[in-house]
């Protein structure tokens, strides 16, 4: 017997290496891809933050942080996004139990609705509140109120902004709570709000954390709404690292500052993993179809109203105010604007923005599906080691890490060889799939692995080779998903500000870098350009959304 | 043999699910590997299957060792307990599947699953959807999935496991009758005895990733090996005695054995047809403590009045008494069987 255990023993070792090398073949691009584009920019910002005359001098971290406007800027960056977070679960909560548990005509239709916000440039999304709140704003003609130069601008933003967030987390989850199980808890003897506490709560409160920390991280690093809506009196770590570099020029306190967004950042994403596995122990799930039902009761009616009031002024009116600020010139005079050369601005009509973002996002599309999509199908096989798991959490670091850094990085590291990519066009697209990669693999993983194992197992031993295995059982599955993917790797890019505002040349503006450009202007035909080139985004992205909505069937995905 | 298994050894974890497992399969044989659930039975056909790398101990097929060929170059059928047809696949696209991964032609493809629909019946059901199958459709259309490519041996994971009881007993001779018509070399594994001795020209009985008993349904039947396989067949009545001569102790007295029985310290098994039901003067009291009815007879449970385990008796329809009643009982030396020691006692 043992005699046949050494004879057999190298050949099995052989076969694990084989399925190790797969692996590892899958793993390749994507480590790579990251390994240049993100860690070592990554690296280059350490360096040039905290290296002075050749040595180190960590000091510069406190001397940085120990300035009083820093100070400023990073309380105030902290502060605003646990606001935000607050707000935004208060307001969006009784949104997601509504859609978790009601069924009203136009359901379908409202939840697209409340999406569209999420996948908005945030460009637009300033610009938007700009046109509600701000000088010259709906609210200032109707009853002389300007919030734009309070927070309040910026909070409500943010809540536009995540709304979905936590109606698609939590909402989600909920939905798909077999309502039997708090019935359960009723027939025992418990009330209705016990039964709630004791049954539902305990499983919503992993989705509820997770979507508060996602909130918190978009919030913490938000850039392109405080940019428009901040002024000169509230200015978050981003736009400071932005203005340090492009106002001020002082690259080495950008630096730092980047680190410390970075290290903090990655706490926030630490405890994000943390409660996103918490949230995968086993509940029972049922068909989110069967869980809804119409409204009873007065109490209940008058949450489905206070939450459909609530989306009508907070999600849809600062959208109904952009798009007719857009048109508030005579024969759609803003957007014949766009398509003139205005010497001043751009060396380029504005309208040539349009053709560039389109170009610039199909690349980046391109090049996120192909690295999102291998590291998902790595991250897939059930042999996944420490070494796969921790590349996940890695995947989501650019999606937390912030635009600006990794704007600021690739200006900063590839702009000199062994890696001069600063004359390349594709410098862009690559930042944008960088940001796009995360939601790619967060959108394909939970398909991937919904596969039943036994199914490949079946083909494989029909004769189907692991390359045929995946043809031919997986992508058929993962089809859709893979479309859903490609969609929102579109959308993020095109809407993608933070990195290309650093990194666009003055000549090939993107839709968003142009719209912020024209805010910076004064005068009343450059406001009115910014609003009709943010109302072409925002239908742009719209569209695409809607598209996938239709696309989509799994609504268990964080985004 | 087409299938050998030699010392196949599967741990997780440290623990052996498969222990040095030994079995051959000649061909056209149908073997059904009868075991209760973590016997690790599905691991042995995962490990035939290629699924599952050994951590000990070899497969050879047709003299072949599989040790470096995967699981898709092996050749060998694997129907699944939950069938896993492919979702977004027809029911023609299903059975055809691994004749495309063969690089069959396309009206090769056709015919043979024409043939194979025809042969599970269920003609002419290639276009339906796999989701509007019924259970048993399911079954039948995995079945041919599993025939089409026509591998060397066809192995089953409790192939009836989910259907209920008279669509089982009418399958398992459908089955038969089949296999024996193709001529196909079967591996099954089940946990119930009824569909293995239906199904198999030999039955193999497991518990903890180790053989207990190897033989056809009538020896393992009739001369189950040790404890453990009797009450795994459903006896009740195993006691331990000592043997001496064709008599042996128990504690329900002295028992009658059969000429040349093993002598000593053993289990010994008396089934329920060898408890005769006499007058309450002779033999061993016992009270009823319950009667239930099972179709052809009576099983009668009886609690003798001594310290003794309880006993089963099968009665005939009218001969059975009524629950508190008091019987004597004595016994059959044809329906006693002494026991081989049992491997792990």
């Amino acid at each position: 017997m043992d005699l046949t255990r050494t004879e057999v023993a190298p050949r099995q070792g052989r076969r694990s290496r084989r399925s190790a090398a797969a692996r590892l073949g899958l793993v390749a691009v994507p480590v790579a891809f990251f390994a240049v584009f993100f860690a070592y920019p990554v690296a280059a910002i350490v360096a040039r933050g905290l290296k002075v005359d050749g040595r180190w001098q960590f000091g510069r971290i406190v001397d940085v942080v120990a300035q009083p406007d820093i100070r400023h800027v990073l309380w105030f960056t902290t502060w605003q996004a646990f606001a935000s977070t607050a707000l935004t679960l208060l307001v969006a909560l009784p949104g997601a139990y509504v859609f978790a548990r009601f069924a009203f005509p136009g359901k379908q239709v409202l939840r697209a609705v409340v999406t569209v916000p999420f996948v908005l440039p945030t460009v637009v999304v300033g610009t938007a509140f700009l046109a509600l709140v701000g000088r010259g704003g709906l609210l200032d003609e109707l009853w002389g109120v300007r919030l734009d130069t309070t927070v309040w601008a910026i909070l409500l933003a943010h809540v536009f902004f995540n709304y979905a967030v936590v109606v698609r987390t939590v909402g989600g989850l909920w939905s798909q709570l077999d309502p039997r199980q708090e019935e359960a808890a009723r027939m025992l003897g418990a009330s209705r709000l016990a039964a709630w506490r004791q049954v539902t709560l305990p499983a919503l409160a992993p989705a509820v954390a997770a979507a508060a920390l996602m909130v918190f991280l978009f919030t913490f690093t938000s850039f392109g709404v405080v940019q428009i809506l901040g002024g000169p009196a509230f200015s978050t770590l981003e736009v400071e690292i932005y203005r340090q570099t492009s106002e001020i020029f002082d690259l080495s306190t950008a630096a730092v500052l980047t680190i410390v967004q970075f290290v903090a950042v990655g706490a926030v994403l630490a405890l994000h993993a943390w409660t996103v596995r918490r949230r995968e122990t086993a509940l029972r799930l049922v068909d989110a179809s069967a869980t809804a039902r119409r409204p009873r009761g007065a109490g209940q009616w008058a949450l489905l109203a206070g939450v459909l009031a609530s989306i009508a002024v907070l999600l849809l009116l600062p959208l109904a105010v952009l798009v007719q600020r857009s048109l508030d010139a005579p024969d759609f005079g803003y957007y014949r604007a766009l398509t003139s050369e205005d010497g001043g601005i751009f060396l380029v009509p504005p309208i040539e923005a349009i053709g560039n973002s389109l170009q610039y996002a199909v690349a980046a599309t391109a090049i996120a599906v192909v690295i999102g999509g291998l590291a998902a199908a790595a991250l897939t096989r059930r042999d996944a080691g420490r070494f796969v798991r921790g590349f996940d959490a890695l995947l989501m670091l650019p999606l937390g890490v912030s635009a600006v850094t990794v704007g600021f990085g690739f200006l900063i590291a590839l702009d000199e060889p062994p890696l001069d990519l600063r004359a390349s066009w594709i410098l862009v697209p690559l930042a944008q799939a960088l940001v796009g990669v995360p939601f790619v693999v967060r959108t394909m993983l939970p398909v991937l692995r919904a596969v039943d194992v036994r199914l490949r197992e079946a083909a494989a031993v029909l004769g189907a080779s692991p390359w045929r295995v995946w043809r031919e059982v997986d992508l058929p599955m993962v089809r859709r998903a893979l479309l859903v993917a490609a969609g929102f790797a579109f959308a993020v890019s095109l809407g993608e500000f933070g990195a290309t505002v650093f990194i666009a040349r003055p000549d090939n503006p993107t839709l968003p870098v142009a719209v912020a450009r024209l805010l910076g202007r004064a005068g009343e035909l450059n406001y009115g350009q910014a609003m009709a080139l943010s109302t072409i985004l925002m239908i742009v992205c719209a569209v695409a959304l809607l598209v996938l909505e239709r696309l989509r069937t799994d609504r268990t995905g964080e985004f | 043999m087409l299938l050998s298994l030699e010392d196949a050894t599967v741990r997780f974890g440290g623990r052996a699910v498969l222990d040095a497992v030994g079995l051959d399969v000649a061909e056209h044989e149908i073997v059904c590997v009868l075991g209760p659930s973590g016997s690790g039975k599905s691991t042995l056909l995962r490990a035939v299957a290629g699924l599952q790398p050994l951590d000990g101990g070899r497969v050879v097929l047709d003299g072949r060792d599989q040790a470096a060929v995967p699981a898709h170059k092996r050749g060998v059928g694997l129907m699944f307990q939950d069938h896993q047809l492919f979702p977004q696949r027809d029911v023609g696209q299903n059975v055809a599947f691994g004749l495309r991964m063969h690089g069959t032609s396309k009206g090769q493809q056709d015919e043979r699953v024409g043939e194979l629909l025809e042969l599970v019946g269920l003609p002419g059901a290639g276009r339906r959807a796999v989701a509007s199958l019924s259970g048993g459709e399911q079954q039948r259309v995995a079945l041919a999935r599993a025939l089409a490519p026509r591998p060397r041996l066809l192995m089953l994971d409790e192939p009836l496991g989910q259907l209920d009881r008279s669509l089982r007993e009418r399958l398992v001779v459908e089955l038969r009758e089949l296999f024996g018509r193709l001529g196909t070399t079967v591996l099954a594994v089940t946990h119930d005895q009824g569909e293995a001795f239906a199904l198999a020209d030999r039955v193999v009985v497991m518990r903890d990733g180790r053989i207990a008993q190897s033989g056809t349904p009538l020896d393992v039947w009739q001369r189950p090996a040790d404890e453990f396989v009797a009450r795994f067949l459903g006896f009740e009545n195993v006691v331990e005695g000592t043997v001496a001569g064709e008599a042996a102790d128990t504690p329900w007295g002295k028992l009658p054995v059969p000429v040349g029985s093993a002598q000593g310290v053993r289990s010994l098994l008396v089934r329920p047809a060898g408890v005769r039901l006499v007058g309450a003067d002779t033999g061993l009291r016992c009270a009823v403590a319950a009667r239930t009815f099972k179709g052809t007879h009576v099983a009668v449970r009886l609690r003798p009045e001594e310290d003794a385990p309880r006993l089963e008796a099968a009665c005939a329809l009218r001969e059975a008494p009524e629950v508190g009643d008091t019987v004597g009982v004595e016994f059959d030396a044809a329906e006693i069987v002494v026991l081989d020691r049992d491997g792990r006692a």
